[in-house]
Parts: C-alpha cells; sequence; structure tokens
C-alpha cells in the first residue's frame, strides 16, 4: 500500500482496515496527531487529506484518496504558519493535547473561508473538543488568523 | 558526545526556546537517586546548583519544576520564579520535569504521617482534626493537585534561584579579583560596571557551584520583579503548535511493543474464565496476560501496534464476575437518601447552636432544601497511558502523572522488587485533573513489561475503558435547612452533606494496610469554610460507603458544594425578596476581600441593571484553594431553548504570578464546570457504568462556549491557588440564573435533564 504524508511516500505492509492515526503514530512514528477517543467524536486525530479535514482515527487507511497533511508537516523549516502563529500569541494551548487537532482544523476553515464569522468559527470547530476550555482562545487566534492571513496576500 | 542518559531525558522536556526535532530515545541511565536527584545526571560538565537548576558548559540554563505540567502552565510560571532571580530571560531557559525524588515530594512525611503517630484520642474534635490534616498534607504536598503548586514552590524556588546568581557573582569575582557586591548580572551573565566586563553563566557555572554562599540571600521585592507579576509567554507553547511529542502516549523506545488492556467493568470483579485463543492467532499479537492485582482484574494484549491490541482485545472472549449486581443509580440515591438522613455525622463546623434556633423557629420562616450531583468522569484528552520496561530487575516508567513517588512505590511492589530499582520519568499531561494521581495504568504497564524479556511496552486505554475504570467524582446528596430572621437573613444555617469519602480509598491505593480514620474533609468543602457571618451555622458531612472507586476530581468536594451551598443561598435571597448580591454583600461584611469581588464582578456584568428581556442573570461564591471567587452567569432564551452567553469572574488570589496563565486557568475551570453542570453524568446498572465514549459522555464544545471575561484583585492576605478554584461556583451561579429566568429552582445536575440548551 502507498501513502502520501507531509510530501514523503510510504510503501506499507499493512491491514486496509487499520485507521489511518494509527499506520501515522505506530507504524510511520508521526505522532503529531492524537488519538483520544478512536470514533470521531473529539477530533484530537484530526489530519488534512488534500486539504480536507478528516479524523483519522475512523479512516481506515485503505480508503485514504489524495495526500496527508499531518501537523508534523504544517510548517516547512520551522517556520510557522499563520494560524500556529496566530495560536501562540493568543497563548491558546494548555495541557495542549486536543491542539493539533485544533489547528489542522482551523487551518482548513481559514483556507476555504478567509474571513470567518463567529458562527463559522463554531461550526467548523465544534467537532474538536478540548477539556482544557480554550475556545475563547481558540475564537481569538482563528480571527488573528484570519487577519494576518488577508494582510499577507 | 551527549551522555545517551542525557538524550533520554532531553527528549521529554516540556518547555525550550527551540524544541527538538525527532524523537528517538537511544539508551536507559540507570541510577538510584541520589539526594539531590539533578547531580548523578550531570554528565559532560553541567553543573547542579540545586534540584531545580542546571547550567552546561555551552550556556544551556535548565530549570526542573517539581510539580507535573499539566495544562496549568506550571512549566512557565515555576520557571519563571527560579529565572526571576536568577536574571535570565524564560526563552532562555529549558525546563524539565524534576524526576521522582524526595527532593520535591517529601515522601518520607506521607509515610511517616499516615499512621497517626501521635494525638490525643480522647476527644472528637482532635481525631477530627487529624484526619483533616492528614488528608490535607496527603493531597497538597505530594502530588500535583489542591492547586497548591505555586505556594509551595514561591519561597523555594525564588531561594533557588537568588542563591545560584549569588554563586555566579562570588565565581566572577574571584576570577576578576573584585567583591561580589561589586557586581551585576543580567541576561545570563555576570558583570562588572566598573569595567565593562562580562562572564557568561556557563562559563562560571562550574566554579559558581563550588563557591561559598550565604543561604539567607534576601528575595527580591514584588516591586523590582521583571517577570513575575506579568505575563509571561509560555514554554511549552512552541512544542504544542506544532505537534511536538512530549506526551505520554508520544513514548518511543527501541523495539518498543504497545499493549492495552481490558480490566473488569464491574467494580470489584474478577475473571471467571478467558478464551484468547482466536485473538493470539490475529497478526502482530505478541501475547495475552491475564492481569491480577488489586486495583484491577482482566487481561492485556501485548502487539506490535496499538491498533492491533485494541482489535485483539475485542476478540478475546471473556466471562466476568459480576459482583455488585443490583448497584445503579436508585441504589445509590437511597444509600445517599438514608445516609444524609440518619448516618453518622462528622461536623466539621459548629458555631452557635443550630438546634435552638430551629427548635423555636416558625415553621414558615424555616427555607429546607435537598441537592444531588452525580459521579463524574475525569476524560482528560489523553487517554490514560503508560510506558514500561523491565530489565535486569529494574523498572523503567514513563507517564504523564501527577504523582511520580506514590505510582513510584507501588509500581514497584507490583514486581517485587525495591522502590529505588523504578525510576518514573514524567512527560507532558494531556491533561490531568486529578485523575492522573493514581497509580493503576503504571501498575498495569509493569505487570505487562514482567511478560516482555525486557523489551519496552506502551499501554495505551481505549477511552472506553477510561471511561469505565475513572476514580469518578463523588455522587452526592446534600440537605439544608436555613432559619431566617425578621430582616430575611439566616439566623440559623444547618447543611448535612453525604457523599462517599475520598482521601480514605485514595490512600489505600498507594498503602494497602492504610486506612485514613475521622471525617473526609472532601465531603463538606465548600460549604464549611465560606466567609459567611451566620451566627448559628453547621456543616456536617456523612461518609457514605458506596463500592463506585471515587477520587479527587478537579476542586473535588468544593465541585459539589459549590452547588449546594450557593445554590440554597440564592434560594434564601429569593425567599427573603432580597437581591442574591445585596444578600451576600450583608452576610459576608465581615470579610472585604469577598465583598470586594462581589463589587468587581457586579460592576463587570452591569448586575444592578436589569437584564434584557429573555435573559437573566445568577450569582454565586465560592472560597477554595485560597483564592477567593465571585461569579456572575448571564444566559438568554430563544425558542429553541437557552444558552449561556457570558461568565464574568473576578478572584483574588493574594498574588497573582502570571496573570494570562491565571487568567487561562479561571476560563479552564469555568468551561470544566460548565461541561458538568450542562450534561455531564456517569450513571450505573449492574454494578458498572453505561458510559463509554465522547458520544455519551460529552463536554462543552465551542458552540457552546459563552464569552468569559475574567478580572483579578489582589487584596488576600495569603496567596492561592489558580487550578481549581473556579470551577465551584459556576454550576450554581448557572443555576440560580435559570431560577431567575424560569422561576424554577434546579436541584440536582446535570441541567441538561430539566432544561435544553443550545
Ligand atoms: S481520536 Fe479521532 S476523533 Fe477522537
Ligand atoms: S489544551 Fe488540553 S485538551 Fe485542549
Amino acid at each position: 500500500m502507498e501513502l502520501t504524508v507531509n510530501g514523503e511516500r510510504h510503501s506499507l505492509d499493512i491491514e486496509g482496515d487499520m485507521p489511518l492515526l494509527w499506520v501515522l503514530r505506530d507504524e510511520l512514528g508521526i505522532m503529531g496527531p492524537k488519538f483520544g477517543c478512536g470514533i470521531g467524536a473529539c477530533g484530537a486525530c484530526t489530519v488534512l487529506i488534500d486539504g480536507v479535514p478528516e479524523r483519522s482515527c475512523a479512516l481506515p487507511v485503505q480508503y485514504v484518496e489524495g495526500a496527508v497533511t499531518t501537523i508534523d508537516g504544517l510548517s516547512g523549516d520551522g517556520v510557522l504558519t499563520a494560524v500556529q502563529e496566530a495560536w501562540i500569541a493568543e497563548q491558546v494551548a494548555q495541557c495542549g493535547y486536543c491542539q493539533a487537532g485544533q489547528i489542522m482544523s482551523a487551518t482548513a476553515l481559514l483556507a476555504s473561508n478567509p474571513a470567518p464569522s463567529d458562527a463559522d468559527i463554531d461550526e467548523a470547530m465544534s467537532g474538536n473538543l478540548c477539556r482544557c476550555g480554550t475556545y475563547p482562545r481558540i475564537r481569538a487566534a482563528v480571527k488573528r488568523a484570519a487577519s494576518t492571513q488577508s494582510a499577507r496576500s | 558526545m551527549a551522555s545517551v542518559g542525557k538524550i533520554a531525558r532531553r527528549t521529554f522536556l516540556i518547555g525550550t526556546a527551540a524544541i527538538a526535532g525527532g524523537l528517538a530515545v537511544g539508551a536507559y541511565a540507570y541510577r538510584r537517586p541520589p539526594e539531590n536527584p539533578l547531580v548523578a545526571r550531570a554528565d559532560d560538565g553541567e553543573a547542579v546548583f540545586n534540584p531545580y537548576l542546571t547550567i552546561a558548559p555551552d550556556e544551556t540554563i535548565t530549570i526542573f519544576v517539581p510539580r507535573a505540567e499539566m495544562g496549568q502552565g506550571v512549566s512557565t510560571t515555576l520557571a519563571a520564579l527560579v529565572a526571576e532571580e536568577l536574571d535570565v530571560s524564560l526563552e532562555k531557559v529549558v525546563v524539565e520535569h524534576g524526576p521522582a525524588s524526595e527532593a520535591y515530594a517529601n515522601i518520607a512525611m506521607l509515610e511517616d504521617g499516615l499512621p497517626f503517630p501521635t494525638y490525643d484520642e480522647s476527644t472528637m474534635a482532635t481525631i477530627a482534626r487529624s484526619g483533616v490534616g492528614i488528608a490535607g498534607k496527603f493531597l497538597a504536598l505530594h502530588v500535583t493537585g489542591g492547586s497548591s503548586s505555586t505556594v509551595d514552590a514561591f519561597e523555594k524556588m525564588r531561594q533557588a534561584g537568588a542563591t545560584a546568581r549569588e554563586a555566579l557573582k562570588q565565581a566572577a569575582a574571584t576570577r576578576w579579583g573584585v567583591q561580589p557586591t561589586e557586581l551585576e548580572t543580567d541576561a545570563g551573565s555576570v558583570r562588572n560596571p566598573a569595567t565593562g566586563e562580562t562572564l557568561s553563566y556557563g562559563v562560571l557555572a562550574a566554579d559558581a557551584v563550588e563557591a561559598p554562599v550565604s543561604r539567607d540571600i534576601p528575595l527580591r521585592a514584588p516591586e523590582n520583579w521583571k517577570l513575575l507579576g506579568k505575563s509571561q509567554p509560555r514554554t511549552d507553547m512552541r512544542a504544542k503548535v506544532t505537534g511536538a511529542p512530549i506526551f505520554g502516549v508520544d513514548v518511543a523506545l527501541p523495539d518498543m511493543l504497545h499493549a492495552t488492556v481490558r480490566i473488569n467493568p464491574h467494580f470489584g470483579g474478577g475473571v471467571l474464565s478467558l478464551d484468547t485463543e482466536a485473538a493470539r492467532q490475529m497478526r502482530g499479537v505478541h501475547s495475552i496476560i491475564e492481569i491480577d492485582h488489586r486495583l484491577g482484574r482482566g487481561f492485556a494484549v501485548i502487539a506490535d501496534n496499538t491498533w492491533r491490541a485494541f482489535m485483539a482485545a475485542d476478540a478475546v472472549v471473556v466471562e466476568w464476575e459480576k459482583p455488585n449486581s443490583t448497584l445503579d443509580d436508585a441504589a445509590v440515591s437511597e444509600l445517599l437518601a438514608a445516609a444524609v438522613g440518619t448516618g453518622s455525622r462528622d461536623v466539621m463546623r459548629d458555631d452557635g447552636d443550630t438546634d435552638i434556633i430551629f427548635a423555636d423557629h416558625a415553621r414558615d420562616r424555616i427555607i429546607e432544601a435537598e441537592y444531588h450531583v452525580p459521579y463524574l468522569a475525569h476524560a482528560a484528552m489523553e487517554p490514560m497511558n503508560a510506558t514500561a520496561r523491565f530489565a535486569d530487575g529494574r523498572l523503567d516508567l514513563w507517564l504523564p502523572n501527577q504523582a511520580p513517588n506514590l505510582i513510584q512505590a507501588v509500581a514497584a511492589a507490583a514486581l517485587d522488587i525495591p522502590t529505588a530499582d523504578c525510576t518514573v520519568n514524567t512527560t507532558s499531561l494531556g491533561g490531568g485533573f486529578g485523575r492522573r494521581a493514581e497509580p493503576d495504568v503504571a501498575v498495569y504497564a509493569a505487570l505487562i513489561a514482567r511478560e516482555t524479556g525486557g523489551r519496552p511496552v506502551k499501554l495505551i486505554w481505549t477511552r472506553e475503558e477510561d471511561i469505565a475504570h475513572d476514580y469518578y467524582r463523588p455522587a452526592a446528596t446534600g440537605r439544608l435547612r436555613a432559619a431566617l430572621g425578621a430582616d430575611g437573613l439566616p439566623e440559623a444555617l444547618d447543611v448535612v452533606v453525604a457523599a462517599p469519602p475520598i482521601f480514605s480509598p485514595m490512600a489505600s491505593r498507594f498503602y494497602p494496610s492504610i486506612s485514613l480514620p475521622g471525617p473526609d474533609k472532601s465531603i463538606v468543602d465548600g460549604a464549611f469554610n465560606q466567609p459567611y457571618a451566620i451566627a448559628n451555622y453547621r456543616v456536617a458531612g456523612v461518609k457514605t460507603d458506596i463500592p463506585v472507586p471515587v477520587g479527587i476530581w478537579r476542586s473535588v468536594g468544593n465541585s459539589i458544594n459549590g452547588f449546594f451551598h450557593e445554590c440554597f443561598m440564592d434560594e434564601l435571597a429569593a425567599a427573603s425578596g432580597i437581591d442574591p448580591l445585596e444578600y451576600r454583600l450583608k452576610l459576608m461584611a465581615p470579610y472585604p476581600v469577598a465583598t470586594a469581588l462581589l463589587e468587581k464582578v457586579a460592576d463587570m456584568s452591569d448586575w444592578r441593571s436589569e437584564p434584557a428581556e429573555g435573559r437573566a442573570r445568577g450569582l454565586a461564591f465560592t472560597l477554595s484553594f485560597g483564592t477567593w471567587v465571585a461569579e456572575v452567569v448571564e444566559i438568554a432564551r430563544d425558542d429553541r431553548g437557552i444558552r449561556v452567553e457570558n461568565v464574568w469572574c473576578a478572584a483574588d488570589p493574594g498574588i497573582v504570578l502570571d496573570p494570562g496563565i491565571f487568567e487561562a486557568q479561571m476560563m479552564s475551570g469555568i468551561v470544566f464546570g460548565l461541561s458538568a453542570a450542562l450534561g455531564q453524568e456517569i450513571t450505573l446498572s449492574e454494578g458498572r457504568v453505561q458510559q463509554s465514549n465522547f458520544h455519551d459522555f460529552d463536554a462543552l464544545r465551542i458552540d457552546r462556549c459563552p464569552a468569559i471575561h475574567v478580572e483579578i484583585l489582589q487584596n488576600a492576605p495569603r496567596m492561592g491557588g489558580a487550578g481549581e478554584p473556579s470551577t465551584p461556583p459556576v454550576a450554581a451561579a448557572l443555576g440560580n440564573a435559570i431560577f431567575a429566568l424560569t422561576g424554577e429552582r434546579l436541584r440536582r445536575m446535570p441541567f441538561a435533564h430539566d432544561v435544553t440548551f443550545v
């Protein structure tokens, strides 16, 4: 089986029904996506497949068509994305466990909707649980990233 | 080259300016913990100043924090205590968890303290005080909990920085032949202002650790602080926005196996039969073993991949023993109702003579109510996990945890090895909330590692296992009554709370032979110790034995009693026709710290102006963990239901070391409390938990999260905590807002039973 992750191609001898999350974590050692629930209910495992956010814990690897991007592949050469920079500026993370998934969801949101409303943010981000309750700062960070992205472009 | 031991530990550093790239652990360092746990680790010329600080010749300054980073910011705030006195910026330091050591957590005190050496058993009062004291020590000193981290570290870690700074100046003074008092420190260097010469800390460190310095160096006054008292960028932020492998689940060791466990979900039950035949044939399965420990009985699957372990565990055919098969929610309610009515009471507050007031009081001026809360799971985002390696008679553990010494002792005992032959490495925690002070997952990992011929093995629970095997926030029932005087204020307040005790079973999980006699403070915490001036004021707890494992859950008993006490206060205000704010201002008049917060939160929320049509506000106040907190919740109703729109929080921790992190903790605690108030509930049937994952035990999500506004006052005479105190009042403030909006008094959590939230 062939899989492209963060621009790198991998050949894998694995069961087709293994969820992408465990292929990434246990077979490829890509630890950015986290395991939180295994049933698509928390968003900790969110990755992008051709830019679309997917819950990798509930996605059998045989159904992956397209290039996978994890948080590990977001920032090339240590240069952070506008979303990551906004997360730092707003000091969002507490325990941090959910934040890889939050950042991937926010990245996908801003790619498709550069100026999201509060309702857009709530809708796009409500699949990502945060037990530390960082939501107020997530909202601020998404807005900050939106405005820096629009200033850059 | 840097020693492999150093690489291994640096892998799990929790904050650094430049986060290391990948995760590749080469080997292990086996060393017995010395008195200063860092001395033996100090390879390649690293100078060890004290248990909190090392400086390497390459200018790497490492600050070791003695408490677990679980989101509450200790890796920033505690590091800033050292950095403040050392004159280095936080961007320039590396932060690590200190290893399990007596230097950080006085385990000897617990071991000596628990068997109750000396106290007067002649009076109940003395027994009561002893019980409370022991429970308090257990919580505050030996786990990261009780919101105690900054309070505990405030003097110690500043002193560590100051002593090192003076030693560095002494070393420079010797080189230059001047007096240390002539020298200055700044940005990691010692400078001679007379000559302009500088020497960096890295260059001086080796000499400095030998330099004689006075023990009592005066600490800097708050007005001279450069870092403390100001919001600092978190040292762990970059790692956490780049997905760095810092958590327990991210541990990766060479030749590592993966595992999962299934423990009998019927509390206290064993394994009747186990058929592993099919499971053992599955791809990647290494072995399947039975787990038989006092903390849990079941089985473990060891495989070459976590998912394969999960799948094989599903394929095992197991028959569980089912003790307590009649235990369900109705049974719990009955046990609590019986206990609150007739159970043996531990009176924890008894001002005036409550019985006399009630005996003589007009019946129609007595208000009574009964409140109830359910069991709750912690459901930290990172499922329970631990990595273990057992080789050559030594056990090494890597896990996110809140109590390294205690876990070390229990895990070592499980393998029958001396405690000193076990090391506990603390990774970053993907949430803790009290759950990660427990030893169970480490014990299972140790038992599994015994079966892998020296290969390390990473145990990860499924979320289902995590929900089924928590140490839950107890269910509780409170019976409250008040005798109202002519002025509408309570002449007498009588509170009885029935709940399972927390501290005694928790202590016995670490030390099976120990039980804590006397009252359990957690049962009445948040009710017996509130700053209300009521002449006749009695608060009693009833320990109620129910065979459900319970433990410490963010804010512990305050999470229960903040709700009971503060909704009942609102009931009294309503019965007297007095505004709830004015009511509290009168009752708290002798406590200006509290009244200042009430005025503050009233300003913030515009309390004294009438809310718009379809909106309402509720107020509550709880003093917990030394921090005084007043909160107002504002809700709005539309045709779909009720929406929580705003929470205003005024908090007074005495001194705030990092306002940004403190604010984040207040928000966090509020969201945690709202999650419980709105919808969380662990229910029981046939002696087991019915919930299994986030679909039936959800938490607040961003779409229902209110705007949260926090203001900090610093009037309190002593320093309080940050991690928990905002949780207790929020459910009560919400309940009071619902009453103000609908006239319906909700006395049972979660409120979703009675209200539709949108
Ligand atoms: S782990 Fe995938 S959604 Fe929770
Ligand atoms: S930051 Fe801890 S779960 Fe989101």
